[in-house]
Parts: C-alpha cells; sequence; structure tokens
C-alpha cells in the first residue's frame, strides 16, 4: 500500500560528550574532581521516510533536528541504533553501495553563504562533485551545469560569477543546484529557507515543490517555521530536547495536536489572522540539553504536569492512523474512557 | 481615530547615503505618526529602509549616511535639529530602542546590575542602592525569575530569551515614551517570542508607551499593531490600520506579501510569488519602484513617481490601487 521505504532509523542516538581538556586532566590528576559533559542531542529516535514524501522536522533550537538531519545524511556517526537504507545498514555498507549511498542523500543548509566556497566559480561549485564521481564527462559539464542551472531557475550565463555576486535567494538556489547535480533520491533541508525574505522564500519552496514532481524526490525538511511545514509536508514530526514527542499525518497533527507541546507549539505560532491577539506564551525556557529534566522532558512547562510525568518517560503509542504521541495524559484519558 | 497628540511624527524624512558608487536612497520621503500607547508596524524585506528609519529618529545614522530633509517631531521637538548632548538626553531617557541581538546591546565584560544601574544614574541623580532595587524590580516586570540573582550575572550566562528580555527591561528602565523595536524576537524560538510579544504588549498597555516595531514578519505584525506601514525600497508604499492593510490590501506589492506567507489554515501545493528581486538600492527603476514586478504596471508607473494619496485612515503610493481582498 504504502510506497517503499527510503529511509528508516531505529532507535537512533546521538551522544557529544566533551572531552576533558588539558587543564582538567592536570586537575584531575592532583584530585579535584571534574566531569564530562555528555549532551544526549538525539535520544532514541524511530522514523521512516518513504519514497516520494515530505516529511517536516519541527522543533525549536537545541532539540536534536539537525543533529537527526546530519545522522540521516551520514555526515554523522550515530552512538547506538540503525540507519536502514534499501541497500543495507548505514554504517555497515562499504565499496560501490557506501558511495551510491552518499550520493542518494544530499543536504541544503541554511546559510547559502558559509556552505558555498567564496572562491569558487558557480560552475566549479556545482560541477565538481558529478565531475569526481563519474557522472558526466569533462567535455559535457558544462551543458550539464547550465541544465542543472536552469532548473533551478538560474541564468546559466551566470556560471562564471562567483557566490558573493549572487543575492540571498540566489544563493540558495546555487545551494539546491549543488545539491541536484548529483542526482539525489532524498533531500535532506536543514533550515534551507529560514535566512530568506519571506517573496523570496515562497519562491524557494515552490522552487522545492516543482522539483518533487519533475524528479519525484523525497524531502526531509527541518524548521522551526510550522505555517512553512504545514503548507509542504505530508507527513510532521515533533521534536523536543531530543525526543519525537509526536509525530503523524500533517493535517491530524495540526488539526488535532495531542502532545501538550505541539498544542503549546500551534497556539503560539504568530498568524495572519490572528490580529491584535494577546499573546500568552508557555511558561518557562527551554531547558538546557547538558541537564534535561527527568521524566518526561517537557514537564517543567507543561500546564498539565502530573507526578508521573517527572517521574517516567512517556513512551510514544499510536492515537490515530498513523498519529503517535509520546504523552501520558495520552493513558489518562484512555483509562477513563474504558471506565466509563 | 486619536485625537491626542502624537508621541511621534515623522515628516518626509530622507537618510541618504552618499557613498563613492552613488547615492543610497535608503530612506526617501517617509512620513507616519506614532500615537500613545499605540503599537506601529512598519513591514519590508531586507533593504527595504525599516530599519534605517528606526536608527533615523534616534540619531544612529553614521556617515557616509545623514539625514537629508524632513523632520521627527518628538512631542514637538525636532530630534533630527538637536545637539548631540540634547539627543543623548531624551535617548535611553524618553526615547529607548531594542535591537534584535542583544549580544549587541549587552557589554559581554560587565554584570546586568553594572550595565542597568549605569543606565539609570546616566540620567538622573539617586543613590545606587535605589538604582539597584529599580533595576531589580524592571526585571521583575519584564518576567525573569529571580531578579536578585540575574543581577550578578553577565550576559553569557544568560538564554538567548532572558538576554532580550534584560535589553528590553534597560529600554524600560525609565518608563520612555516612545520604544523603537527593531525585529527584536527576529532570532528567537516560537515559544520565547511568544512570552516576549506578551510581555511587550502588557508593558505598552499599562505605561502607555508608545512603540515602532520594526519586522518583516508580518505575522507577528498582524498579532501585535494597531497600524501598519508597508515599506518597499526606502518608501512607504502603504499604511493603514491593521485590519485594512491585512484584508483590503491596496498595493500590488502588500498583495503580493500577504500572499506569499504560508499561512497556518490552508496547504497547497503552490504559493503565491512575487516576480524578480528587490531592486539594487543604487539604480533603483524610475517612476515607482516596484514597476518591474508588477503585474498592473502601465507606461505612467514606469516615468512617474506615483504621489501618496490619503483615503480615510489609509495613505497609499500606487497609481492602480487594486480593491478587492486579499486572496
Amino acid at each position: 500500500m504504502n510506497p517503499p521505504i527510503l529511509m528508516q532509523a531505529e532507535q537512533v542516538s546521538r551522544l557529544f560528550v566533551k572531552r576533558p581538556d588539558y587543564a582538567e586532566r592536570l586537575a584531575a590528576l592532583l584530585g579535584i574532581k571534574s566531569h564530562a559533559y555528555t549532551v544526549q542531542a538525539v535520544d532514541s529516535v524511530d522514523l521512516a521516510i518513504h519514497e516520494g514524501e515530505v516529511v517536516g522536522l519541527v522543533g525549536e533550537s537545541g532539540c536534536g533536528k539537525s543533529t537527526l538531519g546530519r545522522l540521516l545524511a551520514g555526515i554523522l556517526p550515530v552512538t547506538s541504533g540503525t540507519i536502514c537504507t534499501p541497500a543495507g545498514e548505514l554504517a555497515h555498507l562499504t565499496g560501490q553501495a557506501a558511495h551510491a549511498q552518499r550520493l542518494a542523500t544530499q543536504m541544503i543548509f541554511q546559510d547559502p553563504m558559509s556552505s558555498l566556497n567564496p572562491r569558487k566559480r558557480i560552475r566549479d561549485i556545482i560541477g565538481e562533485a558529478p565531475l569526481a564521481h563519474g557522472i558526466v564527462s569533462r567535455a559535457d559539464c558544462d551543458d550539464y551545469v547550465a541544465e542543472v542551472m536552469r532548473r533551478v531557475g538560474l541564468d546559466p550565463d551566470y556560471r562564471n560569477r562567483f557566490p558573493h555576486q549572487f543575492s540571498g535567494g540566489q544563493r540558495q538556489r546555487v545551494g539546491i543546484g549543488r545539491a541536484l547535480a548529483v542526482k539525489p533520491r532524498l533531500l535532506i533541508c536543514d533550515e534551507s529557507i529560514a535566512a530568506l525574505d519571506v517573496s523570496i522564500q515562497a519562491q524557494i519552496l515552490n522552487l522545492f515543490m516543482d522539483l518533487r514532481e519533475e524528479l519525484g524526490l523525497t524531502y526531509l525538511f527541518i524548521s522551526h517555521d510550522l505555517g512553512v511545514v504545514r503548507r509542504i509536508s505530508d507527513r510532521t514530526v515533533i521534536m523536543y530536547l531530543g525526543r519525537v514527542v509526536e509525530s503523524g499525518p500533517t493535517r491530524d497533527i495540526f488539526t488535532a495536536p495531542r502532545h501538550p507541546y505541539t498544542q503549546a507549539l500551534l497556539d503560539e505560532v504568530p498568524r495572519l489572522s490572528n490580529r491584535k491577539r494577546r499573546f500568552h506564551g508557555i511558561q518557562g525556557e527551554i531547558p538546557s540539553p547538558l541537564h534535561p529534566p527527568a521524566g518526561c522532558h517537557f514537564h517543567p512547562r507543561c500546564p498539565h504536569a502530573m507526578p508521573r510525568c517527572k517521574a517516567e518517560q512517556p513512551l510514544l503509542q499510536p492515537v490515530g492512523a498513523g498519529h503517535r504521541a509520546a504523552c501520558h495524559l495520552i493513558d489518562e484519558s484512555t483509562q477513563k474512557g474504558s471506565m466509563q | 481615530m486619536n485625537t491626542a497628540t502624537p508621541t511621534l511624527s515623522v515628516r518626509n524624512l530622507r537618510t541618504w547615503f552618499h557613498t563613492r558608487a552613488g547615492i543610497v536612497r535608503a530612506v526617501d520621503d517617509v512620513s507616519f505618526d506614532v500615537y500613545p500607547g499605540e503599537i506601529l508596524g512598519l513591514v519590508g524585506e531586507s533593504g527595504s529602509g525599516k530599519s534605517i528609519t528606526g536608527f533615523s529618529i534616534l540619531g544612529l545614522i553614521d556617515p557616509p549616511g545623514r539625514i537629508d530633509g524632513g523632520q521627527i517631531l518628538f512631542k514637538d521637538v525636532d530630534l533630527a535639529a538637536l545637539t548631540r548632548e540634547e539627543l543623548r538626553r531624551l535617548r535611553g531617557n524618553r526615547i529607548a530602542m531594542v535591537f534584535q541581538d542583544p549580544m549587541m546591546t549587552l557589554d559581554p565584560v560587565f554584570r546586568i546590575e553594572t550595565q542597568m544601574v549605569e543606565t539609570i544614574l546616566s540620567h538622573e541623580r539617586c543613590s545606587g542602592r535605589a538604582a539597584r532595587a529599580r533595576a531589580r524590580d524592571v526585571l521583575a516586570a519584564v518576567g525573569i525569575p529571580s531578579p536578585e540573582e540575574r543581577l550578578k550575572a553577565y550576559p553569557h550566562q544568560l538564554s538567548g530569551g532572558m538576554r532580550q528580555r534584560v535589553a528590553i527591561a534597560i529600554a524600560m528602565l525609565h518608563k520612555p515614551d516612545l520604544i523603537i523595536a527593531d525585529e527584536p524576537t527576529t532570532a528567537l524560538d516560537v515559544t520565547i517570542q511568544a512570552q516576549i510579544l506578551a510581555q511587550m504588549q502588557q508593558l505598552c498597555a499599562d505605561t502607555g508607551t508608545a512603540m515602532v516595531w520594526v519586522s518583516h514578519d508580518l505575522a507577528v505584525i498582524a498579532g501585535l499593531a494597531d497600524r501598519i506601514c508597508v515599506m518597499y525600497a526606502g518608501r512607504i508604499v502603504e499604511s493603514g490600520p491593521t485590519d485594512d492593510i491585512l484584508d483590503r490590501p491596496r498595493h500590488p506589492y502588500t498583495i503580493g506579501l500577504i500572499g506569499s506567507v504560508p499561512s497556518n489554515e490552508q496547504t497547497g501545493p503552490r504559493l503565491y510569488q512575487i516576480p524578480g528581486m528587490a531592486p539594487s538600492p543604487l539604480s533603483l527603476p524610475a517612476g515607482c519602484a516596484f514597476n518591474p514586478r508588477c503585474a498592473h504596471a502601465t507606461e505612467r508607473c514606469r516615468a512617474e513617481q506615483p504621489p501618496l494619496e490619503a483615503l480615510g485612515p489609509r495613505t497609499h503610493r500606487c497609481f492602480h490601487p487594486r480593491t478587492g481582498d486579499a486572496s
């Protein structure tokens, strides 16, 4: 029924450990207690991406959404868990298969100025990878670059220019062209439109949608902007402090959110239709990922927090067709329902 | 609507940058009023001159830029004609500014306490202890938990949202009559942004402070502002009450801007997009600056600068204003 799975993450975790520096090792030798800092950026995340769909990954800063994107792209290794691709497990791929997998997943970053080499011409930025991987011959490279540039809406006459000669929106198009040049199947867009003006954002979003239709691409769209995610994604995944708190079809998430964090996020999004409204704001700060709260990470800010939330981590459980949420309230409500 | 005298009245303001490559008309013939307790939203994309308008009001324009014409009347005093010392006495006292990046406002090497007390003592005579007590009260008023401890903190020890709150607290220290807010929530997360917006709304309502809220985010402005001015290429192309502008925009640029915001209510394959790019400020097109991107442009738009036309509480600069609803 469902299209085949392009990439599946199972119980993926990623830890970042700060190693003690020289002074700290010295202090430890002298008997002064030092402790290692550990950040659990991604904590036992399950995620399946089906062929041809757009998955939106939403969360606030520090929730691990970018780290998860990098794990899936193979830029960072996982600490535990597995990422499965049609060719096999990502970490165990070797030779040709690993090579093909690296090309099949491409990333587009937030800031095009810092992800494009300022000393290279556009021709080389877009053409370098397909040349190196033998996708085109040196003789055909120029034509190939021109074709890619036309596809992302750039004039091929600009191919001898440098990145600084372009506007922000055009630079982002160059970044997209560079990713497309190796014929990927999955594009991971990490806040790819966050730095752009509203009218340029609309142009780039439309380009993503056109490319999806023309090339049958699959997207993992990482963003903090719920409006954008609602507009373009088929499924939405909400993360908070390294864990997935809710996932499901975009329509369900936005019309019937089950996790208090998702509900709060949706309430806070400024909209054109909300005029002169009173802003409320969920109370409290986003906790530091260095010291996440015990139990449910959201409990210090949650209006419905119960004693159980402080002690026990809620697990993702189904609340509808393909819709899952991790909250103890769901247990309570089903218990109440069965008692009645 | 408002019969009181405006707190701030900007009249035909022109801030031009005289660069070697030519004159950049960053702000050209801009006029607006802000009344006590009112929030005016100044919307535009990068390079539209919205921030420069805010900087001009506080006299923060550095060469090669200078205010080349117009008046900035703050309670009938022309700010553009004041000496540096007279302006210093107003700045941070009667007029305050909140910037996008709080790390730009806060000095990283001084404690929050030092910075707040300095601000108080530079404008009035009081004891250090009284100043400190006031700093603590204002921190509490902007929603900072345990303000007594936070006073001792350095800016790097606070989160982004906390820093912005401290910056807002510093702006509120003297209960100013006017606050210029230059995208203060753009760098913050959604939930933190909502907290800050709530606080700013409350403070404005409580103290009757007038506010100019500069932002590129139409959705934030929609929830916050009483009136909106839309800027494009250094000029206000349309202004009026928030509901009128968003429901019945007249200028094609405003219509395009509203259309390109991905709304939460609808999903669909494509967004409306304004064709083309914002023009280079060094070589603005002749006539209406928006004409190369406008679907309704005629010969007249390419030749003549459309004058500012007023209709009731609204103004627009367009030869062919639309009348329909936003679609």
